[in-house]
C-alpha cells in the first residue's frame, strides 16, 4: 500500500472519530454553529482527498453528508435528532469502507445508494420547518458562535501542580534522550518505531505542558495604566501609555521574574524620561508624552520594547554622574563611545535623577533590572537620543525549563552553554586573527576587536596552548558585551533541563547549574554572565561594524603594544597603543583647514589633526586616532587600522626624521614608527624618551 | 534515646560511622564529572537514577593522604536538606547498632578538623569508631573561605 493511502486512512479514521463526537455535541446544543462548521469542514476535506485518490464510494457518501451538514450550517435545516442520526449512519458507513480499504488496499465493490438516499431525504426541507435566509450568518457563524461555547472549557489548576508536572516532563525528556542515545545503533524496525513514537509523544507532551504554563504578558502589565496615570498626576505630567502585543504568551516563571523590572522601567520612563508639559512645549513636542510598551515573539525569545518620547539620556550628564559616583575611571570614561556611555546607566549605584523624587531614585536602579533579566538568560539594551527619547529592548527566553544548549569540549571535559548566549562560532586563523596585547588576546572580527578568554584558563584546566594559530571561538553576547571564549571543540547541541547546583557549589560562580545528557553523563552549564565577568570586558565593546575601543592595558606588565595602521602611503605605520585614547569616525568635512593645518572639533574644543597625506574633499568618512600626549590631545587621520602587535621591535633610527622615530620590522613588514611626541609639539628631549619606551 | 544504627565505613584503616537514617544508597566507584574551581573535597557530580549527586571525598575532607588511582572506593549516598551527596570512602562495612550509653565524647586531643565533624566516638570490639555529623562534614564554609 502506498504511503499516501496509509496516511489518508490514519487521518480519516481520526477525522471520523472527531466527527462523531461533534455530531453528538451538535445534537445536544443545536445552536452551536462553530461545531457544525467544524464538522462540515472536516467532511469536506476528507471528501476532497477521496476524489483525489479515486475512492468513489467514500466520495459519494461524504458528498451527500456534506450537503446535509451544509444545510444545517446555513440554518436551512434544524439539527434535529433525525438528521444527526442519518449523519452518524453515514459516518459508520465511511468507517467500514475505510476498514476494508485498510485491509485490501482498495474500495470494495458495491454501492451506497441506501445511505445516500437517506442523506438526500434528510437534506430536503421538511414542509413545516421554517426556512431561514441562507445567507444570514453563514460566514460569520464561527466567531459568533464561539461566544456560545459552554463556559466549562477551562478548569483552575494549582500552580504547584503545573510546576511539578513541568519538572516531571523535564525528567521524561532526559530519560527519553537517554534511551535514544542507548539504542541509537539498534536499527531493527520495531525498536526504531517504538523509539520514534516515544520521542514524538514526549515532545508533544512537553509542548503541551509548557503551554499550560504560558500566560499572556498583558497580565504583568495589568497595573501599569493605573500606575502611569497616578504618576502623571503626582509629577504634573501628561503621559499616555500604549500597550501592544499584550496577548504575547510567556512562561509563568519567566513572567514572575520580569514583572518587577517592567514596573520599574515604566516608572523610570515616567519619572526621568517624560518631561513636564511646559518643557515639552518649549521643545516643540506635544504636551502629552508617550510611553510605549510592546511585546512580540521572535523565535525562542520574547522581545519587549519600552520606548518613550521624553528627554532622552544626555551622555554628558551620565558622564558627570559616573565621574561623581566613581562608577568608572576617568581614562575609561574618555575612551567610551556615546553608546557605551549610555549603557553606564545599568551599572550599580547609578542614578541620573536630578532630584530624588518619591517615585524613583531610591537606590533600586537599572542595575537590578539588568541583573534580573540576565539571570534568566535575557538581555537588555538601551538606545537614546537626547531630546527625542529612550528605548529599551529586552530579550527574554520563552521558558526556562528546557534550554537548547551547545556542548563544548574543553580539556577533555564537556560543558554546556545556553545557545541563546552564543552569537556565533568562529575559527581563528585566516581572516579572523587572534592578536595579542601583552597577555590579553583579542580577536579581529569584521572590523571590531573582541576580547578573548580561554575557557581552559577560566576553568583552571591547564594553560591553553599559548598563541595557537587555529582555535575555535564561541562569540558570546551578554548584555551589551561581546566577547570570545576559546574552546577545543563543539561536540553537539542538545536540549537540556537545567538543574541547580547543590548549595555546596553555589560559591563556584562560573556555573549556572548542571544537567544530565542523553548518554547519562552529568555536565556543568556555563553561566555567560560569569564568563563575562571573567573576561572583565566591562562595557568596552562597540556595536558590530564599528571599531571597538582597544582593550585597556591596566594591570598588564609594562611593555609596548603597537597599533599598526596605514595612512597616506602603503608603508604601514605604528604608534604605541597606550597613547591612543580612541578611534573616531568623522565626516570628512568636519576636519577643517586652520592656518595651513587641519583641525576638528572634539568634545567641544578645537583639536589639531594631522593627516599624513593631503585630505581629499569628499563627503566620505575619515577615521581619526585620538591621541593624548603630554597633556595635549590631537588626531591622526588614518586610512586603515591594520593590526595590533605586542612586540619589542628593533628600531632602525638611521632613517629618523621629524615625526618619524625610525623603522622597525613588525609582523614581517617594515613599519614606520610615528613620533607622536613630535606631532604633539613637545620638546625634542621628551620625544626621545618616547622613542626609548617605544623601542 | 534509643539505640542508633550506623553504617561503618573505613578511610585509611580508620573506622567511621554514618547514621543509617541519613543513608539513601551505597554505590561502588562511579564515573563522575569533575567540577572545576570547586572546593578540593568535591570530587565531582554523578548521576544517580536521574538525580544529580554531589560527590565528596572524605579523605580530602579529613586531610588524609589521597587515594591511589587504582584503589577501591565506594560511595555512601546521604541526604541533607533535600539534597543528595555521595561520600567517597575506601570501603563500606556492616551496620553497627550502638546503644546511647556506649556513645562517648570525642577526645579533646583529636585533630581539630576531625573534632569539627565528629558527633561522638565509640569503642567497638575491633577498635575506635568516629561517628560523623553529616551536616558538619558537608559544611565547607570555613574551607571555602580559604579557597576563594
Amino acid at each position: 500500500m502506498d504511503e499516501l493511502l496509509r496516511d489518508f486512512i490514519a487521518e480519516t479514521t481520526e477525522h471520523l472519530a472527531v466527527l462523531d463526537r461533534d455530531l453528538v455535541a451538535i445534537e445536544q446544543t443545536p445552536g452551536n454553529g462553530r461545531l457544525v462548521s467544524d464538522a462540515f469542514r472536516s467532511v469536506h476535506s476528507v471528501k476532497g482527498t477521496c476524489g483525489f485518490l479515486g475512492l468513489k464510494r467514500l466520495e459519494t457518501v461524504l458528498h451527500a453528508a456534506e450537503n446535509l451538514l451544509g444545510k444545517i450550517r446555513d440554518g436551512a435545516l434544524p439539527a434535529n435528532p433525525a438528521a444527526i442520526g442519518t449523519l452518524l449512519g453515514a459516518s459508520d458507513r465511511a468507517r467500514s469502507l475505510i476498514g476494508i480499504l485498510a485491509r485490501d488496499g482498495h474500495e470494495p465493490d458495491g454501492a451506497d445508494g441506501d445511505i445516500v438516499a437517506r442523506l438526500e431525504l434528510a437534506a430536503r426541507p421538511s414542509p413545516g420547518a421554517p426556512l431561514v435566509d441562507a445567507a444570514a450568518g453563514s460566514e460569520t457563524a464561527g466567531p459568533e458562535a464561539a461566544a456560545d461555547t459552554p463556559a466549562a472549557l477551562s478548569i483552575r489548576v494549582n500552580l504547584d501542580t503545573i510546576d511539578r508536572l513541568m519538572a516531571e516532563v523535564g525528567e521524561l525528556v532526559l530519560a527519553r534522550n537517554q534511551v535514544m542515545q542507548m539504542l541509537r545503533d539498534r536499527t531493527d524496525g520495531e525498536t526504531a518505531l517504538a523509539l520514534q513514537r516515544l520521542s514524538q509523544v514526549t515532545s508533544t507532551l512537553q509542548e503541551s505542558v509548557m503551554k499550560t504554563r504560558m500566560q499572556p504578558i498583558g497580565q504583568a502589565w495589568g497595573k501599569l495604566p493605573r500606575m502611569v496615570r497616578d504618576l502623571g498626576r503626582e509629577l504634573g505630567k501628561k503621559i499616555e501609555l500604549r500597550l501592544e502585543g499584550s496577548e504575547t504568551e510567556l512562561d509563568r516563571q519567566v513572567m514572575e521574574l520580569v514583572k518587577d523590572p517592567f514596573t520599574h522601567m515604566v516608572r523610570n520612563a515616567a519619572d526621568h524620561g517624560i518631561e513636564t508639559p511646559q518643557e515639552r512645549h518649549r521643545a516643540g513636542k506635544p504636551d502629552s508624552g508617550v510611553i510605549a510598551l510592546s511585546a512580540r515573539q521572535e523565535g525562542g525569545a520574547i522581545v519587549i520594547t519600552l520606548a518613550d518620547d521624553g528627554r532622552g539620556i544626555d551622555p554628558e550628564i551620565i558622564r558627570a554622574t559616573a565621574r561623581r559616583a566613581g562608577v568608572v575611571g576617568e581614562a575609561e570614561l574618555r575612551a567610551m563611545s556615546e553608546r557605551e556611555v549610555q549603557q553606564l546607566v545599568f551599572r550599580a549605584g547609578f542614578t541620573t535623577a536630578a532630584q530624588v523624587t518619591t517615585v524613583s531614585g531610591r537606590g533600586v536602579g537599572l542595575d537590578v533590572v539588568r541583573s534580573n533579566v540576565e539571570k534568566i538568560g535575557g538581555t537588555v539594551e538601551l538606545s537614546s537620543a537626547p531630546g527625542r527619547g529612550t528605548r529599551f529592548v529586552i530579550k527574554i527566553p520563552l521558558t526556562l525549563a528546557i534550554v537548547p544548549a551547545l556542548l563544548l569540549d574543553c580539556a577533555g571535559q564537556r560543558f554546556a552553554i545556553p545557545q541563546t548566549a552564543v552569537a556565533e562560532l568562529v575559527r581563528a586563523g585566516g581572516e579572523h586573527r587572534i592578536e595579542w596585547l601583552h597577555d590579553a588576546p583579542v580577536l579581529r572580527l569584521r572590523g571590531s576587536l573582541v576580547p578573548l578568554v580561554a575557557l581552559r584558563d577560566v576553568l583552571g584546566l591547564g594553560k591553553a596552548e599559548a598563541r595557537a594559530a587555529e582555535t575555535l571561538i564561541a562569540i558570546v553576547g551578554y548584555g551589551t558585551q561581546r566577547f570570545g571564549v576559546t574552546i577545543d571543540r563543539v561536540d553537539d547541541a542538545e536540549e537540556i533541563v537545567v538543574k541547580s547546583l547543590s548549595p555546596m557549589l553555589r560559591g563556584v560562580k562560573l556555573f549556572a547549574g548542571s544537567t544530565i545528557l542523553g548518554d547519562g553523563s552529568v555536565v556543568l552549564i556555563l553561566d555567560p554572565g560569569a564568563l563575562a565577568a571573567a573576561v572583565g570586558a566591562g562595557e568596552t565593546v562597540a556595536a558590530p561594524g564599528t571599531a571597538a575601543p582597544l582593550p585597556r592595558l591596566d594591570g598588564a606588565p609594562r611593555g609596548v603594544s603597537m597599533l599598526i595602521f596605514r595612512a597616506g602611503s602603503d608603508v604601514p605605520k605604528a604608534m604605541p597603543l597606550s597613547a591612543i585614547l580612541r578611534i573616531e569616525e568623522v565626516a570628512a568635512r568636519e576636519i577643517e583647514p586652520v592656518e595651513g593645518k587641519s583641525a576638528m572639533l572634539y568634545r567641544g574644543e578645537a583639536m589639531r589633526v594631522h593627516a599624513f597625506a593631503a585630505l581629499g574633499n569628499d563627503d566620505g568618512k575619515r577615521r581619526v586616532l585620538i591621541v593624548a600626549q603630554g597633556g595635549a590631545t590631537l588626531g591622526f587621520v588614518v586610512d586603515e587600522i591594520v593590526d595590533t602587535v605586542d612586540e619589542t621591535p628593533a628600531l632602525d633610527r638611521s632613517v629618523a626624521r621629524p615625526g618619524l622615530l625610525g623603522i622597525a620590522a613588525i609582523a614581517g613588514r617594515l613599519t614606520e614608527i610615528v613620533d607622536v611626541a613630535y606631532y604633539a609639539g613637545l620638546e625634542p628631549a621628551r620625544a626621545h624618551e618616547t622613542a626609548r619606551s617605544a623601542a | 534515646m534509643s539505640a542508633q544504627d550506623f553504617v561503618i565505613v573505613t578511610l585509611a584503616e580508620q573506622s567511621f560511622g554514618i547514621p543509617v537514617m541519613q543513608v539513601r544508597d551505597v554505590l561502588r566507584r562511579q564515573r563522575m564529572t569533575p567540577v572545576p574551581l570547586a572546593p578540593h573535597a568535591v570530587a565531582g557530580l554523578l548521576n544517580l537514577r536521574g538525580r544529580i549527586v554531589t560527590a565528596f571525598d572524605l579523605r580530602v575532607r579529613l586531610g588524609l593522604a589521597p587515594r591511589a588511582a587504582d584503589a577501591d572506593a565506594a560511595n555512601v549516598v546521604v541526604e541533607l536538606g533535600g539534597e543528595l551527596y555521595a561520600l567517597i570512602v575506601d570501603a563500606v562495612g556492616d551496620v553497627l547498632t550502638i546503644p546511647p550509653g556506649r556513645l562517648e565524647r570525642v577526645p579533646a586531643t583529636l585533630d581539630p578538623v576531625w573534632r569539627e565533624i565528629a558527633a561522638a566516638a565509640h569503642a567497638a570490639d575491633h577498635g575506635l569508631v568516629v561517628l560523623l555529623d553529616i551536616a558538619r562534614v558537608l559544611d565547607l564554609t570555613p574551607q571555602f573561605r580559604n579557597a576563594s
